[in-house]
């Protein structure tokens, strides 16, 4: 086995060699050229961070937009139901008041009405009176030849009355 | 160096022979130390070349440098913990180096620097020095008691330190002999079926018919091979990693 002939030379000088070559690859890696890559690898690292929390920065003000914009939604339909209720309210109340109103027009027309019919019932009663008395009067002085006109009067009176009550 | 006459050589694939002329023969300069400088090379235009775009959405070569920094990285700080990332550049070096290495050696007409013991004991006692150094420098002379565990019997001392030394000091016989025997076991194996080929081509009518079944028995290997070559590096490192666990925190 070639590996084995330990008499030859050559094998130590490959060690030697492998000595100054592996120590020149590390000295040249660990110095200059491995934190070159970790530096392009953290540069990444932090620009990835970075956009991860402008994302973040981005969502959370979203967010509190979205909740402002809600809560204005909230309040307009706030104040759109207390308008429409106020409106409905004075609404009524405007309804109310012209109702009664008018309750109290037509009340006082019905009053004034009963008013004109008792009157205009009263003045037929008291010219029926007369009427009564009159034609009672010619009626017993032409039958009895004379005529007491306050008998004949309260007897109409009572007649008249006698007929109201009945 | 396929079939000499009828015998299997496969082993002179592994002899050294000077590289780069008259000037690497008077240095001792091998073909082996030509194939650790390409790997190096290899490794350095990756991480230098590759990485150069420095985008942040990495194109194929950059994600590659990356995928290997990461890898390894995490490997480190899984391993150790925070403590180890000082350590990442030699695992990185010394991971990509082998691996380079490995599948350079896949490659017609390549060497393969892996399959020298002498080169994975090497590279086995940078690690064995460094992972006693560490623990020395952090733990001073605590790090003796890492041979008799607490909480043991006393009595038993007389068994188990020894045992612990030795299991101490194998470490990087395990380590080298494991990287040496598979990649010597895999590129022996690929000889010589690659010498079947040819020597069952040469049997007549028939011959080319049945080197047909070495061959792609080779192309399975050569995939096999490729996946040793990366498990074999991958167990370099995650063992020099754990070492150096062991040195950092003691148990």
């Amino acid at each position: 086995m070639p590996q084995l002939d330990f008499d030859n030379p050559l094998l130590l000088a490959q060690v030697v060699w492998l000595l100054i070559i592996f120590g020149g690859l590390y000295l040249l890696l660990a110095g200059k050229v491995l934190p070159k890559v970790g530096e392009v690898l953290e540069a990444r690292a932090a620009r990835i961070a970075a956009d991860l929390e402008a994302a973040q920065a981005a969502k959370a003000a979203a967010d509190a937009a979205m909740a402002e914009m809600r809560a204005a939604i909230e309040k307009a339909r706030a104040e759109a139901q207390a308008a429409v209720a106020a409106a409905l309210e004075a609404a009524d109340a405007e309804a109310q008041a012209r109702s009664e109103a008018l309750n109290a027009r037509l009340a006082a027309q019905i009053a004034a009405a009963e008013a004109r019919i008792e009157a205009a019932r009263n003045a037929a009663m008291g010219a029926l009176r007369d009427v009564a008395t009159e034609t009672a009067t010619a009626l017993v002085a032409r039958l009895t030849g004379s005529a007491d006109p306050a008998r004949v009067q309260a007897a109409v009176d009572r007649a008249l009355a006698a007929r109201g009550s009945a | 160096m396929a079939a000499e006459g009828k015998t299997i050589d496969a082993l002179s694939q592994f002899e050294l022979t000077p590289a780069l002329g008259v000037l690497g023969a008077a240095v001792n300069f091998t073909q082996s130390n030509l194939h650790m400088l390409i790997a190096a090379a290899i490794i350095l235009a990756l991480m230098t070349w590759g990485m150069r775009p420095r985008a942040v959405v990495p194109g194929r070569l950059q994600s590659l440098a990356e995928a290997s920094y990461e890898f390894i990285y995490r490997m480190v700080t899984d391993q150790v913990g925070e403590e180890g990332k000082r350590f990442f550049p030699f695992v990185f070096t010394l991971f990509m180096f082998i691996l380079v290495g490995n599948m350079l050696g896949l490659l017609p007409y390549a060497f393969t620097f892996t399959s020298h013991i002498a080169v994975t004991f090497a590279l086995a006692a940078i690690v064995f020095v460094l992972i006693t150094v560490v623990a020395l420098m952090i733990h001073g002379r605590k790090f003796f008691g890492y041979f008799f565990p607490e909480g043991a019997p006393v009595w038993l001392a007389p068994i188990i330190v020894p045992v612990e030394i030795v299991s101490y000091l194998s470490r990087p016989v395990s380590l080298s002999i494991r990287l040496f025997a598979n990649m010597v076991a895999g590129h022996v194996m690929l000889k010589v079926f690659a010498t079947f080929v040819v020597m069952l081509a040469g049997l007549g009518a028939v011959g080319p018919f049945l080197s047909v079944m070495p061959l792609a028995l080779n192309v399975a290997l050569v995939g096999f091979e490729v996946l040793v070559a990366f498990l074999q590096a991958y167990v370099f490192a995650i063992l020099t990693c754990i070492y150096l666990h062991d040195a950092v925190h003691l148990h």
